[in-house]
């Protein structure tokens, strides 16, 4: 890699002190996203996606703590900031869409007063130049006749559009990292397939690297360069979608790709993962997808190691599906 | 063709909000408000077979979980016929309406929001059979077990309340609790939405196995078109209260007739490792308030024709067991 990545997570750990100790939510999990790049960043409930996708913005807030770790934003290390710095990257150099567009949208303040506030905060400029700013903004962002939208109010706007809102607030500053956390999961296919478009086009004209967090391996699969694997707080496998996809290393990926319906022949039993997630407070020791693998031994109460392979493939696993020889 | 075990005759259903007072006041000072009606079911014919599985698909706002409840009992139709087994449920009295009732029953999309949470397990799946003189109160419990094992959970949990569970698990005793009463068809409405895609393979067996055990036929509606895919023999696509396209499964999917079925299976994320350009349908469902005149879905249709504005297009049989409604088909340089 000659240039350096907009962002790098290195070995971050995050835990929330609850009332039955200490948990640790992320587990040491690394990654780097490039310039113009999408990460996609897949699990399930309680895997850590979203906490991750927290983490980088400085939004994890007690009783929970970034305990180790760095995560540099173009080479500055963001936990290392005090908040005051954080507030000015923040909607500028690094932005955030939720899965609920009335996250980032206040409900008793119209549109443009939210936009024009989201400008002005972080640039010196006129009032009307804010307002015309916000009004393009809306416009590429496929919103139609952006003029009267921006005097409307949140609730005045159906899901989709309110969730391009949302993602037009955050491109306002053209970040150099944007981080979506499901924004697409509450949308019916159509609006998705509208919203994926967009902030596709539009990632790829600014340059911005955009971590994508989901629980749905399809959508990833259409729209990132690579994809991360989380399970129980640690990443269990990545490397580019094509790799990942089509030869899974981790037997988990392999039991989430069989467990997607239109991957499996009709009326033939999907390939099922046995068991469910494994509760935070109870994780087995070793590797925490062991106790629902079919390919665990003994040795899997271990801690199972990074293991780099392929063109820049990484699996946890003892029993890999794809080994690195056969990868080479 | 032996009777269907569901079928529907142009059911309709309309939400009415009525003018309030001073809307009515205001009307009598020769206003012109109207009452705000909403026809979320437009019309709908559908026949289902015994053990056939029927998937309904469509965006939200569509009226396919309306459509769902109307078929199974919880709304009645404002137009047209139920008939179970031939007979129409409107009309049954006494023992056979209750069976009629029974036999259908539904399964909900959030287990946490159709599960008392006041109530353990075991009540809450063994209310109905007794309540229904399926089994006496001595029974129940020993029956709440058999059901509980049918779907896959521990009858050591029975007495312990739904928050105690996890959402797969919850999913599960939903399900126990339509199974109690021994329906013939199920109706599911998004009933795998709210689960992780592992969970969600592990209910959708569950449905599949219980089919093949107990005969059962299922309505299956769903926004996931994946999930449909793997587990319908038909399916039905909804678009503002109406379908637009019943066809096979098989032959839905390889070959979709209707525009608007091209369009949403063109943007089915697919789990295919390619960069894909996502061409949006343009725009969004119109308010069901107010549906654009003829085909409902004109105004978002890259074919559409003057004539599609003007005239409501009827389902017709475009191929052998294949229903579409679309002028379209009727154009024979299209057809070809």
């Amino acid at each position: 890699m000659t240039s350096q990545p907009i962002l790098e997570v290195r070995d971050l750990v995050v835990e929330f002190a609850t009332r039955d100790g200490v948990l640790t939510a992320i587990n040491g999990v690394s990654f780097h996203v490039d310039r113009g790049e999408v990460l996609g960043l897949v699990g399930e409930s309680g895997s850590g996606k979203s906490v991750t996708g927290l983490a980088i913005l400085g939004l994890i807030d007690a009783p929970g703590r970034i305990a180790s770790g760095s995560i540099l934003l173009e080479g500055e290390d963001l936990t290392r900031m005090r908040e005051a710095q954080l507030r000015r990257l923040r909607g500028k150099r690094l932005a955030m869409i939720f899965q609920d567009p009335m996250t980032t949208l206040n409900p008793v303040l119209r549109v443009d007063t939210q936009m024009i506030e989201a400008i002005t905060a972080h640039e010196k400029v006129s009032h009307k130049a804010a307002r015309a700013k916000a009004r393009d903004a809306l416009a590429k962002v496929g919103i139609p006749s952006p003029d009267e939208r921006l005097a409307s109010y949140p609730h005045q706007f159906s899901g989709g559009m309110r969730q391009r809102v949302a993602i037009a607030i955050a491109l306002l500053h053209r970040p150099a990292l944007l981080v979506a956390d499901e924004p697409t999961t509450a949308l019916d296919v159509t609006i998705q397939a509208q919203i994926l478009s967009e902030v596709q086009t539009l990632a790829q004209e600014a340059g911005t690297a955009l971590v994508w967090v989901t629980h749905d391996l399809s959508v990833v699969a259409g729209l990132a360069d690579r994809v991360a694997v989380m399970y129980a707080g640690r990443i269990v496998e990545q490397g580019s979608v094509a790799d990942v996809l089509e030869n899974p290393a981790h037997p988990y990926t392999a039991g989430l790709i069989g467990s997607v319906p239109s991957r499996n022949r009709r009326g033939v039993p999907l390939s099922q993962i046995p068991g469910m997630t494994p509760s935070l407070a109870k994780l087995p020791p070793g590797c925490a997808f062991a106790p629902r693998c079919a390919r665990a031994d003994a040795g899997c109460r271990n801690d199972p190691p990074v293991v780099a392979f392929g063109t820049a493939r990484m699996h946890r696993c003892f029993h890999p599906l794809v080994t690195a020889e056969a990868a080479a | 063709m032996t009777t269907p075990i569901l079928s529907l005759e142009g059911v309709s259903k309309r939400f009415v909000k009525p003018l309030d007072t001073a809307q009515k006041i205001a009307r009598l000072l020769g206003s012109r408000l109207e009452a705000q009606v909403v026809r979320a079911v437009d019309g709908i014919d559908l026949e289902i077979a015994e053990g056939e599985v029927v998937g309904l698909v469509g965006e939200s706002g569509c009226g396919k979980s309306t459509l769902g409840r109307v078929v199974a009992g919880i709304y009645p139709p404002s137009e047209g016929t139920v008939r179970y087994k031939g007979a129409d449920t409107a009309t049954l009295h006494g023992r056979e309406r209750r069976a009629a009732e029974l036999a259908v029953q539904m399964v909900f999309q959030d287990p946490m929001a159709s599960l008392n949470p006041r109530l353990r397990v075991v009540d809450i799946i063994g209310e109905a059979p007794v309540v229904h003189g399926l089994v006496t109160r001595r029974d129940v419990d020993a029956y709440v077990c058999e059901v509980m094992t049918r779907v896959g959970l521990d009858p050591a949990t029975r007495k312990r309340y739904p928050h105690q569970f996890s959402g797969g698990q919850r999913a599960r005793i939903g399900i126990a609790r339509a199974l109690a009463v021994n329906p013939k068809v199920v109706v599911c409405d998004e009933s795998t939405a709210a689960l992780d895609v592992s969970i969600q393979a592990q209910v959708l067996n569950l449905f599949m196995k219980l089919r093949e055990e107990l005969g059962l036929t299922y309505l299956f509606v769903s926004h996931d078109l994946g999930v449909v895919e793997h587990i319908a023999d038909r399916v039905a696509v909804m678009y503002l209260g109406r379908i637009v396209e019943l066809a096979p499964a098989e032959e839905l999917f390889r070959k979709p007739n209707h525009p608007y079925t091209q369009a949403l299976l063109a943007e089915v994320p697919r789990l295919e490792p390619k960069k894909k350009t996502f061409s949006a349908l343009k725009g969004e469902l119109p308010s069901p308030l107010h549906p654009p005149s003829g085909c409902h879905f004109h105004p978002r249709c890259p074919f559409a024709m003057p004539r599609c504005k003007a005239e409501k297009p009827m389902l017709k049989e475009v191929a052998p067991g294949r229903f579409s409604t679309c002028h379209l088909n009727d154009e024979p340089a299209k057809a070809a």
